[in-house]
């Protein structure tokens, strides 16, 4: 019986060991992100700096369209500063009493708007690729903060013997190494309203942390719930069983 | 065992016109059960417990999911963002379907080692396969609600399995879809079923109670309980002891939802379903994990689908195929040791579910789809004939009131475990 279960045991360990390493491709470099482990939080001056990444960078070929400008309230900005974000958009609205649409600014309830009106209009004007909507990015890749990190400073010089087309790009982490999307980062690419030094992994790590909020900006109450929630548990727990030793005590089982 | 009086006026008035809490008196105090069940024993209240959580909170997702095709997507990530609680009723709900087929796994391979199956409880264990073969109908539909890429393609690559069928396949699926394709329809028609047959599952649970109270329950050793010596009331003892189960449980599911949401899920289904993009790896749930290696294990389409439903087919007919008196493990020192075999057999069998089904993948697969048959089909009934069982105690209470020296050490593990 023991050894059954040990050998059980050891041929469970062998095989997950052995599809973890056949699954395993490229080594991302791993970072410790603030948002990560039980008690992990949003670091806000690091989101604030991801949205001005994402705001002057990105936003040019990626949606974000599941969020509303209101929802930056989460990482420090005004009333005023969002009304005032949200108003640099134009939106089509209506139709008004006349049954026209009209064009007007946007309102802090409004989504993100993205930057092309449909995806053949993205992909006419992304040589066939289609920038894909970011706000659910980190949850929809494997791994996914180190994943998108790891692209974002992942651009090199190809191997000699490795082709590119027309268009194409050589990324080291992303699967494939064929890539798409233009080296986005370039040093001092944004001039942070903080003062912080724009490098490429600077940039890299703020927005990847942006974006970490945006695929689930209810995360930090997740996880405060979450301990509040198995600390309660672990309480109930113990006294149900010495509940259950003292109704048990005269059984002999 | 005379009728309980009830000192309660409002009781005893509601109890004589309607007898529920005698009922519950007589199913509950009254019931007599062995007094050696060990924890293995907690995971049918437990399976029981997440029915009602997963239908509590899947009735609360249906009152803000819209199942449209251009909507589904979206009103997910509404309830994850904007409904109040809305993300941990959402994840509470995902997790536990998976949390649920961890605990009905145990459950089922407890029956396995305890020979639960056996006379005279053949039809409680078929009610239990019943279960379980609706559970995976019902998880599998769900899968497919949030309209991501997995639910796309997983719904596309399953429902494509009926295509097998001679002759009429192709009208099979297309009966089913709807349509041409997985489109709106198929959506529409698995949330209508995704939401009907938990209520089906309740109600082959109750028969599955009701075959249960007949003869009770098994217990570690397999013998029959001769008499009170050799029982104890459900309550307060099974409610005590599956409450403190249920609180590890809880932990457990606690952990994975708050801090791991996401374990058990493919990164792909938080991508819109796209019919034009096939995912590189398309993988159902975990818990299909060891069927869809069946499948993939033989080359040709109709047998791996004829072999996948055999898989699950060959469960129904055990009672049949195992002829052994003796329904413990504990006793049949060959059949336990093929029993841990067939574990490791259906987490191998898992594991080649998860890979793509090349190189070495394909052979172990092969293998341990071979075995798993085997077992059931040839060693179960072989084993029955030949195998010395170890004598059997006299009574449930004889080992335990004579001072507990009776059980061999080894033998411990698995029941204080």
């Amino acid at each position: 019986m023991r050894w059954s279960l040990c050998g059980g045991i050891a041929g469970v360990v062998i095989g997950v060991g052995a599809a973890l390493a056949a699954v395993s491709e490229v080594e991302l470099p791993e970072r410790r992100w603030s948002f990560a482990g039980m008690f992990g939080t949003f670091e806000r001056d690091g989101l604030r700096r991801g949205y001005e990444v994402y705001r002057n960078v990105c936003a040019g070929c990626h949606g974000l369209s599941l969020i509303r400008y209101r929802e930056l309230a989460a990482l420090g900005y005004s009333a005023e500063e969002i009304k005032a974000l949200a108003a640099e958009q134009t939106y089509t609205d209506g139709p008004n009493d006349q049954g026209e649409m009209f064009e007007r600014p946007g309102l802090p309830a409004d989504p993100f708007k993205s930057p092309f009106p449909n995806e053949p209009a993205a992909r006419v004007a992304n040589n066939g690729a289609l920038p894909p909507d970011l706000s659910l990015i980190v949850e929809a890749r494997k791994n996914g903060a180190n994943h998108l990190y790891a692209v974002l400073i992942g651009y090199e010089d190809p191997p000699a013997d490795f082709a590119l087309k027309e268009g194409q790009y050589y990324n080291k982490y992303f699967p494939g190494h064929v890539i798409a999307m233009p080296p986005p980062l370039a040093e001092g690419a944004v001039t942070y309203a903080d003062g912080t030094e724009a490098t490429v992994p600077q940039m890299a790590a703020d927005v990847t942390s942006f974006l970490a909020w945006t695929a689930e900006p209810n995360l930090e109450a997740r996880k405060r719930m979450g301990v509040k929630t198995v600390l309660f548990l672990i309480v109930l727990t113990g006294l149900l069983y010495a509940v259950k030793r003292k109704i048990w005590l005269g059984v002999r089982h | 065992m005379s009728a309980p009086v009830f000192k309660n006026p409002v009781v005893r008035w509601i109890d004589y016109r309607l007898p529920i809490f005698t009922f519950l008196s007589h199913e509950l105090n009254e019931y007599p059960t062995p007094r050696n069940l060990s924890y293995w024993w907690n995971f049918g209240s437990l399976a029981g417990i997440m029915l009602v959580v997963m239908i509590v909170t899947g009735i609360v997702l249906a009152m803000h999911y819209t199942p449209h095709i251009d909507h589904a997507f979206d009103s997910v990530e509404w309830i994850m963002r904007d409904v109040n609680y809305g993300w941990l009723i959402r994840y509470l709900h995902m997790n536990g379907a998976s949390m649920f087929f961890i605990v009905v796994f145990v459950h089922m391979f407890r029956g396995l080692y305890y020979g639960s199956y056996k006379a005279p409880r053949e039809l409680l264990w078929i009610l239990g396969v019943i279960i379980f073969v609706l559970m995976m109908a019902t998880a599998f539909m769900g899968y497919v609600l949030p309209w991501g890429q997995m639910s796309f393609w997983g719904a596309t690559v399953i429902t494509n399995l009926f295509s097998a069928i001679p002759f009429v396949g192709e009208s099979v699926v297309n009966w089913l879809w709807g349509g041409f394709a997985v489109d709106n329809p198929t959506l529409n028609r698995f949330y209508s079923l995704h939401y009907l047959f938990p209520f089906l599952i309740v109600a082959v649970v109750v028969l599955h109670l009701v075959a249960l109270h007949r003869f009770g329950s098994n217990n570690p050793l397999g013998i029959d309980t001769k008499g009170p010596q050799d029982t104890i009331p459900f309550h307060p003892y099974y409610t005590v002891k599956d409450m403190f189960g249920l609180g590890v449980f809880l932990i457990v599911y606690a952990l994975v939802v708050f801090f791991a949401p996401n374990l058990f899920g493919e990164p792909d289904n938080y991508i819109p379903a796209n019919p034009l993009s096939t995912p590189p790896h398309i993988v159902p749930e975990w818990y299909f994990l060891p069927f869809y290696a069946i499948l993939r294990a033989v080359p040709n389409k109709l047998g791996g689908v004829v072999l996948m439903f055999a898989s699950i087919g060959v469960l129904f007919v055990l009672p049949w195929l195992d002829r052994s008196p003796v329904r413990s493990a504990r006793f049949r020192p060959i059949y336990k040791i093929f029993f841990w075999f067939l574990v490791v057999d259906c987490v191998v069998l898992g594991i080649v579910g998860a890979n793509p089904p090349e190189g070495h993948w394909i052979t172990i697969g092969r293998i341990a789809t071979i075995w798993y048959f085997l077992h059931f089909l040839i060693l179960v009934p072989l084993l029955s004939r030949l195998e010395r069982p170890r004598p059997l105690p006299m009574s449930i209470g004889q080992p335990v009131l004579s001072g507990g020296a009776f059980a061999p050490a080894p033998a411990r593990m698995m029941d204080k475990a």
